[in-house]
């Protein structure tokens, strides 16, 4: 039986809050989203737990249905990027061929430019909508996920047990079904969290450039952008979305790097 | 240095131009996925369909996709890089006094951050378990977790208003000195500094634990080697190429990291420019912003497997 | 000065261990071992892997890996217990009163330096000598040791010398400084079995010459017998027997003891070939696809129904290629293979399922050719739902009756391969070949892998199973040992040809063909006294050429 360490379960406990929250927004928050509700900028108080934002609504629901946004961005790009690139990946590693190396010199290619890069050259001819955003990231990201997934199959394809199989006469369902996937899960699943996280700090960067979510919807990068101005003058406003947006990738990331470490000690036991 | 070596590094640095072309190509069709508004965007709303196709025809955007790019590309060859749609400015000379802003910016991050990482991936290694590597380990992942804009303005809300230690942007113009320049640059370049440091720093702690882990290694413990010797004539040979490399990779995250910092400093770099830019839909100016972008980062990326190659004693002995 | 150079009393030692998933707990390798060395003698610890040999050797220099400790017991080295040294005692002994010779020298040694630099670093750093002196000394080891071109030897980097000789310059390296106690780790095993006597060969006389006490570690009965004054037999940590070799091998006082004696004593009554062969291999030539050379060269061998075909050579003779051309991974160029009386398709996706099912192999190492996410009561059952259409109860039965041939309880349907023993994982290995009913079986090194008892307990268990079943086997192999057992017929293949082929009483009889007689003379045998007959013989041989 594993125990599980402290800061893993920390990290879940935050991770499924924020979630919760996300999800069932409408409960937690007690403003709408685009209501104003006060003055510029006010301070807490026991009617704005976090205070007003730059134009005078309130922080705090803005927040929740920010981070509603944020994380159904993620959430979706990251099931595309996942879906997208482990499939790919699996289908080169066990067909081969001009196929393979048609699908992983393009990869390449796209791997060469940093990906904000990229998504800004194209965001600068596409409609910015929440979907072209989520089609752009998933699609960029899948590339990450295609690499790992591929070299997780390359490295399970060349064991003795997948040539049993083949030998034996089944098909391919067969050995990528049974064979293959059952061994990929591990490392594959670890790596879900870190692109999960991947995706959150993408969206808010490009929010906060002002090329993800369009005004009058904010997601947490686009909270940062609108309060900004209030830095100066000492307003912490600003802050709040970003120190959200740190807690949730940090732990994403406590959560990942327990699943990483235990995937690690499955792989070739090297003992003592 | 033996002919192997060479004749590795010259067929790298050949892939490595061949990529360049191709990511060109590919920047240039990224911006081709929605045709024709070039035009119209130059023009406005209000512009008569005579007008557009007068526009156009001077353009040349008539011409089929692979002309556009041949005159593009050749444009770039001998220096003329267009000029920009929203203010008919020649890019060129628009970009160069940015350029030499940003080049300025990212030369203090990586100057500090480079050591800095080599440093504390050496203690963490030597201590690896214990508290300085756990701490050290902790706060990278920490900062790892944080888009760059976050810790810029985490940084500028405490060092700039807060403490009113510095200003909370950076600006520089022409007729500032050096000192001043370096002051003006002292806030994003902390920024710059936190975010890469941390990629490389876990990944040089790595690289030197599997240094120290080899079995070489052990044979000099048996020895009787002091622990100072061994790490300084048997480890540090094998680990300069593997950290080299790994310093130039991650020098990469600088590329991205500028982008962000200069835009939360209001710095006047290639970075906000590129930023600006994409807003406006200014496509010659997001083309060639992109392709310079992407050449560093190619470019980083062929120094790192040159030196790999070069440092391989294999290679540089062969049988 | 004290009586004995070396001496353990009562050693202890744990280590750390964590399972996959599983929390880390402690175990004991070493449960109070005790020994005695003389000055100029050597001393033969012999064991199965994970006996703790090569801890207790590194013990020697109070020297323990990551997450090993020395628990208990002392260690007198040259009359006080290094066990109590501190830190800067310990270096002083070590390169300078102990040296070691690690078991595979190519990761021993530092690629980034030349040898010579890492030969006499010890030498010098512990002032033994000077530089000048040094090199000296180092060359003349380099001769002695057989090495060519030993006055330039020492330029060279170690990618760039091939593994015999980089094993012999680690013992360059640790005689070099004129220890007292040399221990070595296994040297020769992870050697070509021709390779294997020269080196072994060397390092006997280096140690004769130079008077030093020796720590032989190896698993191999006959190589200690080679070298050792004295043997200690090790098992699981704890100590079995301990005497002069003579009397040891000889006269062996404890049952495990025996057994590693005679556990090459299997007994296998040859067959004649019948006149049908199951198997004909006509022919064949095979090159991988983007080379241009062959790896098969008109090979033409025969297995016959339930009979076995040993077919022998070293690395890179184009043993395993063969099996992966019959079983149809790599289509040959030319040749066919005839089997039951048809002919096979080349390659394995146009193969009939009677075909694929008619024709099973076994792999070396077991732990990879099994689905380590499969139970074992899956990975025997498939072949029966995929060949038969066996579901429910009756394959669960089907099952049962496959785990008791191979002498394994029903307790095992749901266990995974990773609680399994070794042996335990061969069994199951063969279980799922036989589960289809096969006409042949291919054994790729199915117990090099494995320590000599348990090797020993499948291979009975394979000949067994051939009784029962009357399935025939083609064993890949290097062993020539359990090839003179077991074997009706042997092929020997050398760099992709057959150089010697026929019944097994033909092949093993002179006169030889060279590469033959080098192979069969290269195989360690327990008699005392083998080596320096090998080694004259082959003087002569030189000589008279």
């Amino acid at each position: 039986m594993t125990r599980i360490p402290i800061s893993a379960l920390v990290g879940l406990v935050l991770t499924g809050v924020f979630f919760v929250v996300a999800v069932f927004g409408d409960f937690f928050a007690p403003y709408g989203m685009a209501e104003i509700v006060g003055d510029v900028w006010e301070p807490s108080s026991s009617e704005h737990w976090l205070g007003t934002d730059a134009i005078g609504r309130d922080l705090l629901s803005r927040v929740i249905f920010g981070g509603r946004l944020t994380i159904l961005i993620a959430t979706a790009a990251t099931i595309l990027s996942f879906t997208t690139g482990s499939i790919l990946g699996f289908t080169a590693a066990t067909i081969g061929g001009w196929i393979d190396q048609a699908l992983s010199r393009f990869v390449d290619l796209i791997m060469a430019i940093p990906p904000l890069i990229l998504a800004l050259v194209v965001l600068s001819v596409m409609p910015v909508t929440p979907v072209v955003l989520i089609v752009v990231m998933g699609l960029l990201d899948s590339t990450r996920v295609y690499r790992l997934s591929r070299a997780v199959a390359v490295d399970i394809t060349v064991m003795d047990y997948v040539e049993v199989a083949r030998l034996r006469g089944e098909g391919r369902p067969w050995v990528i079904f049974r064979e293959i996937l059952p061994n990929a899960l591990s490392p594959l699943v670890a790596e879900l969290g870190l692109r999960f996280i991947f995706a959150i700090l993408f969206i808010s960067t490009l929010s906060f450039l002002g090329l993800g979510v369009q005004p009058p919807l904010a997601d947490w990068g686009g909270i940062v952008k609108e309060n900004k101005e209030g830095l100066v003058y000492g307003v912490a406003a600003a802050l709040v979305p970003a120190i959200a947006i740190a807690v949730l990738a940090i732990s994403v990331n406590l959560v990942a790097d327990w699943v990483l470490n235990r995937t690690s000690s499955l792989k070739g036991s090297r003992g003592a | 240095m033996s002919n192997p070596v060479l004749i590795l590094v010259a067929q790298r640095v050949a892939l490595g131009l061949l990529l360049l072309l191709a990511v060109s190509v590919l920047i240039f069709t990224g911006t081709q996925l929605l045709p024709g508004d070039v035009a119209q965007a130059i023009l406005g709303q209000s512009a008569t369909p005579q007008a557009l196709a007068n526009i156009r025809e001077s353009l040349g955007l008539n011409d089929p996709a692979h002309v556009r790019y041949f005159r593009w590309l050749s444009g770039i060859l001998q220096g003329d890089l267009g000029t920009a749609l929203t203010n008919g400015q020649d890019i060129a000379t628009a970009l160069s006094q940015r350029l030499r802003n940003t080049l300025f910016l990212a030369f203090w991050a990586a100057a500090i951050s480079v050591p800095s990482a080599i440093l504390l991936g050496l203690i963490a290694a030597r201590y690896e378990g214990r508290w300085p590597d756990k701490l050290i380990s902790g706060a990278t992942l920490a900062t790892i977790s944080l888009p760059e804009f976050v810790v810029g303005y985490i940084v500028m809300f405490l060092l700039a208003v807060k403490f009113r230690w510095f200003a909370s942007v950076s600006i520089i113009h022409p007729g500032m000195d050096f000192l001043e320049r370096l002051n003006a640059i002292i806030l994003p370049v902390i920024v710059l500094v936190l975010v890469v440091l941390a990629h490389m720093m876990r990944m040089t702690r790595a690289t030197i634990l599997n240094v120290m882990q080899s079995a070489y290694i052990e044979t000099a413990e048996m020895k009787g080697l002091r622990p100072f010797t061994i790490v300084l004539l048997h480890a540090f040979p094998n680990a300069i190429a593997p950290v080299v490399n790994v310093v130039m990779l991650n020098l990469a995250y600088l590329v991205v990291g500028v982008v962000v910092v200069e835009v939360v400093f209001v710095y006047p770099g290639m970075g906000q420019y590129l930023v600006d830019h994409v807003a406006k839909r200014d496509l010659p100016v997001v083309q060639i912003s992109g392709l310079i972008f992407a050449s560093v980062y190619i470019g980083l990326n062929i120094l790192a497997d040159v030196i790999s190659i070069m440092a391989n004693p294999r290679l540089r002995h062969p049988k | 000065m004290p009586d004995n150079l070396l001496e353990i009393r009562d050693l202890k030692i744990e280590a750390t261990v964590c399972p996959p998933g599983g929390r880390p707990h402690d175990i004991t390798i070493v449960h109070g071992v005790s020994l005695k060395l003389k000055k100029g003698k050597v001393l033969g610890l012999i064991g199965e892997s994970g006996a703790g040999k090569s801890t207790i050797g590194l013990s020697c220099m109070a020297y323990g890996r990551a997450g090993v400790r020395i628990t208990g017991g002392e260690v007198f080295l040259n009359g006080r217990d290094i066990l109590k040294s501190g830190a800067a005692d310990l270096r002083a002994l070590r390169g300078k009163e102990v040296t070691y010779v690690a078991q595979s020298a190519a990761a021993a040694f530092n690629p980034a330096k030349k040898l010579m630099n890492q030969v006499i670093e010890t030498t010098i750093h512990h002032g033994v000598a000077n530089r000048a002196a040094a090199e000296k000394r180092a060359v003349s080891l380099f001769r002695k040791l057989g090495l060519p071109n030993p006055e330039t030897f020492g330029e060279r980097y170690p990618h760039q010398v091939s593994g015999g000789q980089l094993q012999r310059a680690m013992t360059v390296m640790a005689l070099c400084p004129e220890p007292d106690l040399v221990v070595f780790d296994e040297p020769t095993t992870a050697l070509d079995v021709t390779t294997q006597i020269e080196v072994l060969a060397a390092i006997k006389e280096a140690i004769r010459d130079t008077g030093v006490a020796a720590l032989y570690i190896t698993h191999d009965l006959a190589v200690v017998a080679q070298v050792s004054d004295d043997i200690l037999v090790l098992r699981h940590g704890r100590m079995v027997e301990f005497g002069p070799v003579k009397q040891t091998i000889e006269d062996p006082h404890e049952d495990y003891t025996r057994a590693l004696v005679s556990v090459r004593s299997i007994v296998h009554e040859e067959k004649q070939p019948t006149t049908e062969p199951l198997l004909a291999v006509e022919s064949v030539t095979a090159r991988y696809r983007g080379t241009n050379f062959d790896v098969l060269k008109n090979v033409s061998v025969e297995l016959y129904p339930g009979q076995n075909l040993a077919v022998v050579g070293e690395s890179g003779s184009g043993k395993s290629t063969l099996a992966r051309a019959i079983t149809g991974l790599l289509p040959p160029s030319q040749g066919e293979f005839r089997f039951a009386g048809r002919m096979l398709s080349p390659e394995l996706k146009h193969r009939a399922r009677e075909d694929l099912r008619e024709l099973q192999m076994i792999y070396q190492m077991a732990d990879v050719a099994m689905n380590p996410r499969h139970t074992v009561g899956t990975i025997i059952g498939r072949p029966l739902e995929f060949y038969f259409g066996l579901k429910g109860e009756g394959k669960r039965q089907r099952i049962q009756e496959l785990l008791d041939e191979i002498e394994m309880g029903k307790g095992f349907i749901d266990r995974y391969p990773a609680e399994l023993s070794g042996g335990q994982k061969q069994r199951v290995c063969i279980a799922r070949a036989l589960a289809a009913r096969p006409k042949m079986i291919i054994c790729d090194e199915v117990t090099s892998a494995l320590d000599p008892l348990v090797a020993d307990g499948i291979l009975k268990l394979l000949l067994d199973l051939q009784e029962t079943e009357g399935v025939a086997y083609l064993f890949i192999t290097h062993d020539l040992a359990m090839v003179k057992a077991i074997a009706d017929s042997i092929a020997v293949m050398y760099r992709g040809s057959v150089v010697r082929y026929g019944p097994k009483s033909d092949v093993l009889a002179p006169p030889f063909d060279d590469y033959t007689d080098l192979l069969l003379s290269s195989v360690p045998e327990t008699e005392l006294g083998w080596l320096e007959r090998v080694l004259a013989h082959r003087r002569i041989e030189s000589a008279g050429n």
